[in-house]
């Protein structure tokens, strides 16, 4: 019988449809996928109890002949930032250990809605501050092509457990990377939708003015359909838009199916493909140039001078906002409280629980963002760092006067080691180097799998880039390059990630488990 | 053309910091912080070398303005709800310590 959890959410859906497979044997493959692998990946926080009623209640549904949507009863899993009724609701803090939340946010009420079941909630970096999800307290998630390297960050956790097949479908949050770079070192596939295209509503807030919650999956496809159940307008976010989204699946199939980049004029920013950037990366991402060039693409190169200081900018936005979102745990309403042992007042009990639930690098975020908040200083780095954002807005709105769609590779290096950079904030920084500007700007942002570094045998990503409110051609590029990189690979990439589940049943036959 | 080299970050500043934004901070991580903190700031301020005075700043991606509803109650949470992940509660209000110190 066929591996279902090998299945994308698309061909899942068809076999759900044409009555082959059920919600409930679909979800038992992913929960035995889950207990067979995710004690060495650690992509789930909590595992849902509730998955296989939930699947059972989906079946039942078919089984009476209601009308339901493409993805009803395909298995998703839920970045731990999101919060859920009847899960806890981290967000990979101390703070929040244990909470569950009185309400579903937007997009994972939307899910209910469309009858996906979801898995359980995955890891993260502790308030999505961080991109090797070591910074999460509840430990890190390991990259599913080699255990002793870093999965990506923030969202290490949703891109690890569909590189993994723990889950086809996964949801995550991106505030300066922290979906499109955890799919690059992962071989999968991240959208970093408009802002204001998705619903923030519940998503426990990092920077507001950046954050965007998107899909996490292996495929091109598989993302569209999930990007069209969660986008649309929110009354409960007030920076929602209400602009009427097309069906991103209906042009990832028109992609896929033309292989045909005839017209589309590709930029190539310059400033985002320069030294730094590791040789595997700079050779594949050279070769999907010169592929999606074939295809009837016109690459052009682009300068946006800017983009050079989005992360200085973003260093002073990203903590200002934080600092200023993260005030709300005061030991008061919800989460940890932790009282001195001498007593002490309000104040004083607000300080020791953040001393002691929050981490090291969300205190180092705080702390940086108080200061460039105080007054003396706001004028020279809060608000300048708010004129960079114009200035890098600008070098995007003369880019896509030259170009349809810009590329760069969505990160810079393959998986590092885990603890290679945790003790140098600033490298680790240096990480959403070219995933950063599309978060200042509010535009839409995906990355996709373009092959193996050859020096490392690791996955290197591809991002494209889109004006606001244009993630559809996000969908049509992206699917058309994935196909034309498969048929010439003659597989997906995913698919030459190691079996996981070997090294368990080798060990169990030895006697080690 | 970076402000900050020629003023570098104190433990004091960081102590006073901690103190607004509310984190006990051990002398340890004082120290530990106002080193890291220093080069983070250095990195930034970096910021200056192209924000002329004639560019705006944005504070928001994609400006939207007038985001009103409807001056009509919601759906909000019962009182219920709003207590069930508080550290302490009466039942109807949260719990807290003394607002006041003895000094005050």
């Amino acid at each position: 019988m066929t591996d279902l959890t090998r299945l994308s959410a698309a061909a899942l859906s068809e076999k759900l449809q044409a009555g082959e497979v059920s919600s409930v044997e679909v979800t038992r493959a992913h929960l035995d996928r889950i207990a067979a692998v995710d004690g060495d990946v650690h992509a789930f926080l909590h595992v849902s109890s509730a998955a296989l009623d939930t699947a059972q209640a989906v079946d039942d549904k078919r089984a009476a002949g209601e009308k339901l949507g493409p993805l009803a009863g395909v298995p998703i899993a839920i970045k731990d930032v999101l919060c859920t009724m009847d899960m806890p609701s981290t967000a990979g803090s101390r703070m929040l250990e244990g909470w569950v939340p009185p309400y579903d946010a937007t997009v994972v009420r939307k899910l209910r809605e469309a009858d996906l079941v979801p898995l359980g909630k995955t890891n993260m970096d502790e308030f999505a501050m961080g991109s090797s999800t070591e910074h999460s307290a509840y430990g890190p998630t390991r990259n599913p092509w080699d255990l002793e390297r870093i999965p990506g960050g923030s969202g290490g956790g949703s891109a690890a457990a569909v590189a993994a097949f723990e889950a086809p479908l996964a949801l995550g949050s991106d505030t300066g990377g922290s979906i499109r770079q955890p799919a690059a070192v992962t071989g999968s596939v991240g959208v970093k939708p408009t802002y204001g295209g998705v619903s923030r509503y519940g998503a426990i807030a990092l920077a507001s003015s950046l954050d965007q919650v998107g899909p996490v999956t292996r495929t091109v496809l598989d993302a569209a359909l999930l990007h069209d159940v969660i986008g649309g307008h929110d009354p409960r976010d007030s920076t929602s838009l209400r602009d009427e989204w097309p069906s991103f699946a209906t042009a990832a199939r028109e992609g896929a199916a033309s292989k045909s980049l005839a017209g589309v004029r590709v930029g190539v920013v310059k400033e985002l493909n320069g030294d730094g950037f590791q040789a595997g990366v700079h050779s594949r991402f050279a070769e999907s140039l010169e592929l999606m060039a074939s295809a009837g693409a016109e690459i052009v190169e682009v300068s946006a001078p800017s983009f050079e200081y989005a992360i200085n900018a973003y260093y002073l936005i990203l903590p200002a906002e934080a600092s200023s979102n993260l005030a709300k745990f005061d030991s008061v309403r919800f989460g940890l409280r932790v009282t001195p042992e001498s007593g002490g007042t309000v104040e004083d009990v607000m300080a020791a629980t953040r001393a002691a639930g929050f981490g090291d690098e969300v205190k180092r975020r705080v702390i940086l963002g108080t200061y460039a908040l105080s007054a003396g200083y706001y004028d020279a780095y809060y608000g300048s760092a708010q004129k960079v954002r114009t200035l890098i807005q600008r070098d995007f709105a003369a880019a896509f006067e030259q170009a349809d769609v810009l590329v760069s590779p969505a990160a810079p290096t393959t998986a590092f080691k885990l603890g290679e950079k945790l003790d140098d904030p600033l490298a680790m920084y240096l990480n959403d180097i070219t995933t950063i500007p599309a978060n200042l700007a509010g535009v839409p942002g995906m990355g996709l799998p373009m092959g193996l570094a050859p020096e490392d045998g690791l996955p290197t990503g591809i991002q494209f880039m889109a004006p606001a409110r244009e993630d559809v051609r996000l969908y049509r590029v992206g699917s058309a390059l994935e196909a034309l990189l498969e048929d010439k690979w003659g597989h997906t990439l995913i698919s030459r990630a190691p079996d996981l589940s070997l090294g368990e049943e080798f060990a169990a036959m030895e006697g080690a488990v | 053309m970076s402000s900050s080299s020629t003023e570098q970050l104190t433990t004091d500043q960081v102590a006073h910091l901690a103190s607004l934004a509310r984190i006990a901070l051990t002398p340890d991580e004082i120290t530990k912080l106002t080193g890291e903190l220093g080069v983070i700031i250095d990195s930034v301020a970096r910021v200056n070398e192209v924000a002329s005075a004639d560019v705006p700043a944005t504070s928001h991606p994609i400006p939207l303005s007038n985001v009103f509803r409807a001056d009509v109650p919601g759906e909000t949470l019962t009182t219920e709800q709003a207590l069930s992940g508080a550290p302490d509660h009466d039942g109807s209000r949260f719990r807290v310590s003394a607002i006041l110190g003895e000094e005050q």
